[in-house]
């Protein structure tokens, strides 16, 4: 099904330049989206997270064309569509709501495009048959989308959207109306798709376990801006600031306030725990619950607040000083609240952000490393 | 509560409202079937059986057969038009443009005023010599004409009266229904590249079905119990000209004291209705989508 498309590294199937869209409310000026870029490699998944509001699915409306820049330029294989109609831009969407015509049978819904276009009935059956194979509807070419269960009209849906052979797929949380058995399904079935065909996809989800397991590259958006741009595992590992540390991750990471403790800084309110250098105090230190353990002789002095039996682990939130502190151990733990604990985590672990929440520079990470050494 | 307790206390809570409706229509319109069978009393000659002789009677007389023409002339004439511009103008105060609250309004004025009121205004636009609309065409040097005095135009003048009364009153409906729908079918047809007039033709128009059939049986029974206007523009006149079937009832009833007569032409009326109430839900009812 795929069809040759030049693969130039210097034309990304999507390029957003510095984007912007506002609304006009009876509260004042709103930012939808506020100085977006990032570009899209063909082919490849890219994931919008974020927060509801941080304006994750106006970006995918304005890429679309059902919304049109205040500012900014929108290029799709390089060609710009800033201002083109969503026709004109080569795209397909999929809708949260899946937005199937409830009067056409299911045949009719995923054709709607193909007749809109006059395409040959011939060459329309052909692929329908395609489509259905592919995406097991076979059965129910026939069916209204009012017989179908909600996976049935997603994966309508789904088929509405790659007939066309659009090179792009646009999806707006295509898998919120599911549960969770049949979303964690339809995930790895629209993966597989999307690498099958070949698809450059721009899919929207406030769903980190969406974005972590789906994506080539994850966008995480808050309050109309890019906070992190980059793979899951950059994201998880080298979160970029203190909001994408405090997003990504179940429970996040940990943050504790560093303070100034003579020539040092150490964790506020803390007995015994790792002295950084001085230049860290007023910044934060950071620390996965699934790196950190409980320790009886030596580390860091914590009281037990809960503990919360998950089965596979079991999740301690402790007191450090003034801040709780999540840990996340394997199995069940015989601690119980109130108990004195001590708690460690390797080097490397921790990750240092300055005051102002963004990453510490890696010498300074380095120098804060063998503290704990 | 046992069953039988439910049962009672159901038929009780109903009873009013059946009592009601079994005293004011169910027994008049049977009584109404079975005066048609007889003939009309007058002074001291009681009404005697006289079987199918009224029906005879409606068969035989021209008056009936001009009105029966007029009331489908003005179903023809009125319905299909009050739907296509309800349609068109929900349609526009739909879609997002400014003012469009005012717009709507606007629309249903027609609709919250009063019958009477509505044909006085409608007689001063139609009237000779000064009317609103001779005063235009005047103007304009078209020669003077009496719309709702001659035979040729005093039926279509009640028809354009009833439109602009209608329309605005179908508008409400069909606006509910373009309001129900999800404005991502709008959007995910503009991806694919469908015209305005291709998605109002593909998905628009077939998921308003069910509010047509809706407002076309209304119409229908709206087109053949009207009676105000005629009464207040044209009695009827010029000639029978704009003699409905209802405003005939009327007046063989009530000005000729015919009862019995009237009552045959009622139940011609009734059975019209029934015919075409049936008609369309058996027929329009497979083709209409319902969600």
């Amino acid at each position: 099904m795929s069809t040759a498309r030049p693969t130039l590294d210097s034309l990304s199937a999507i390029a957003l330049r510095g984007v912007a869209k506002h609304w006009a409310t009876a509260h004042g000026r709103v930012h939808g989206v506020d100085g977006i870029s990032f570009d899209a490699d063909e082919g490849t998944l890219n994931v919008l997270l974020g927060p509801s509001g941080c304006g994750k699915s106006t970006t995918l409306r304005l890429i679309a064309g059902l919304e049109f820049p205040d500012a900014g330029t929108i290029a799709i294989a390089g060609r710009d569509v800033t201002r083109l109609p969503p026709a004109q831009r080569a795209i397909a969407m999929v809708f949260q709501s899946y937005a199937l015509f409830p009067h056409l049978s299911v045949a009719e819904n995923i054709l709607f495009g193909l007749r809109v276009r006059k395409v040959a009935r011939a060459e329309c059956d052909a692929r329908l048959a395609q489509v259905a194979d592919l995406l097991g509807l076979a059965k129910l070419l026939d069916r209204k989308p009012s017989q179908l269960s909600g996976g049935q009209q997603q994966r309508v849906a789904l088929g509405r959207a790659i007939i066309a052979r659009a090179p792009v797929c646009l999806m707006d949380e295509p898998l919120s109306n599911l549960d969770a058995q049949l979303r964690a399904e339809m995930r790895s079935e629209i993966r597989a798709l999307q690498r099958k065909l070949g698809i450059t996809m721009v899919y929207v989800t406030h769903d980190q376990v969406e974005a972590m397991s789906m994506a080539d590259r994850v966008l995480l958006l808050n309050a109309g801006r890019v906070e992190q741009n980059g793979r899951p595992v950059d994201l998880y590992e080298a979160p970029a600031n203190t909001f994408v540390a405090r997003f990504i991750g179940t429970p996040p990471m940990n943050l504790m306030n560093l303070v100034p403790a003579g020539d040092a800084a150490a964790i506020e309110g803390a007995e015994h725990g790792p002295r950084l250098p001085r230049a860290c105090a007023g910044g934060t230190l950071g620390v996965r619950p699934e790196h950190i353990e409980l320790a009886s002789a030596e580390g860091l002095r914590a009281a037990v607040e809960s503990v919360e039996y998950l089965g596979a682990d079991s999740l301690v939130v402790c007191r450090v000083g003034t801040a709780p502190v999540a840990v996340r151990v394997p199995g069940a733990v015989a601690a119980a609240p109130g108990d004195a604990v001590r708690l460690r985590w390797p080097e490397g672990a921790a990750h240092v952000f300055e005051a102002d929440g963004r990453r510490a520079s890696d010498a300074r990470r380095h120098e804060a490393a063998t503290a704990f050494a | 509560m046992n069953r039988a307790t439910q049962w009672i206390h159901a038929w009780l809570l109903l009873l009013p409202a059946a009592a009601l409706l079994a005293l004011f229509t169910h027994y008049p319109a049977v009584a109404n079937l079975w005066h048609s069978f007889f003939s009309t009393p007058k002074g001291a000659r009681p009404a005697v059986f006289v079987g199918l002789d009224n029906y005879r009677n409606l068969v035989d007389d021209p008056i009936f057969w001009q009105a029966f023409a007029n009331n489908l002339w003005y179903a023809l004439g009125t319905i299909p038009t009050s739907i296509a511009i309800a349609i068109a103008m929900a349609v526009w105060v739909n879609d997002r443009l400014p003012g469009r609250g005012f717009l709507r309004l606007a629309y249903f004025t027609p609709t919250v005023l009063p019958m009477i009121a509505v044909a006085n205004i409608w007689l001063f636009f139609f009237t000779p010599e000064y009317g609103l609309l001779e005063q235009v065409t005047g103007a304009l040097g078209f020669a003077s004409h009496n719309w709702l005095g001659s035979k040729e135009t005093a039926l279509p003048a009640l028809m354009v009266v009833t439109i602009w009364k209608e329309a605005g009153f179908f508008m409400i409906f069909y606006l509910a229904a373009l309001q129900s729908m999800s404005p991502h079918l709008a959007e995910a047809a503009a991806i694919e590249g469908a015209s305005r007039w291709y998605f109002f033709r593909r998905v628009t128009l077939p998921l308003l079905m069910p509010t047509t059939l809706f407002v076309l049986v209304n119409a229908v029974i709206n087109a053949f119990r009207l009676v105000d206007h005629v009464f207040v523009m044209t009695r009827g006149g010029p000639d029978s000209a704009t003699t409905l079937l209802l405003y005939y009832v009327y007046e063989i009833g009530f000005r000729f004291w015919d009862s019995a007569y009237a009552a045959a032409l009622t139940m011609v009326l009734l059975a019209l209705l029934a015919v075409v109430a049936l008609a369309q839900f058996f027929f329009l009812d497979r083709k209409v989508h319902y969600q």
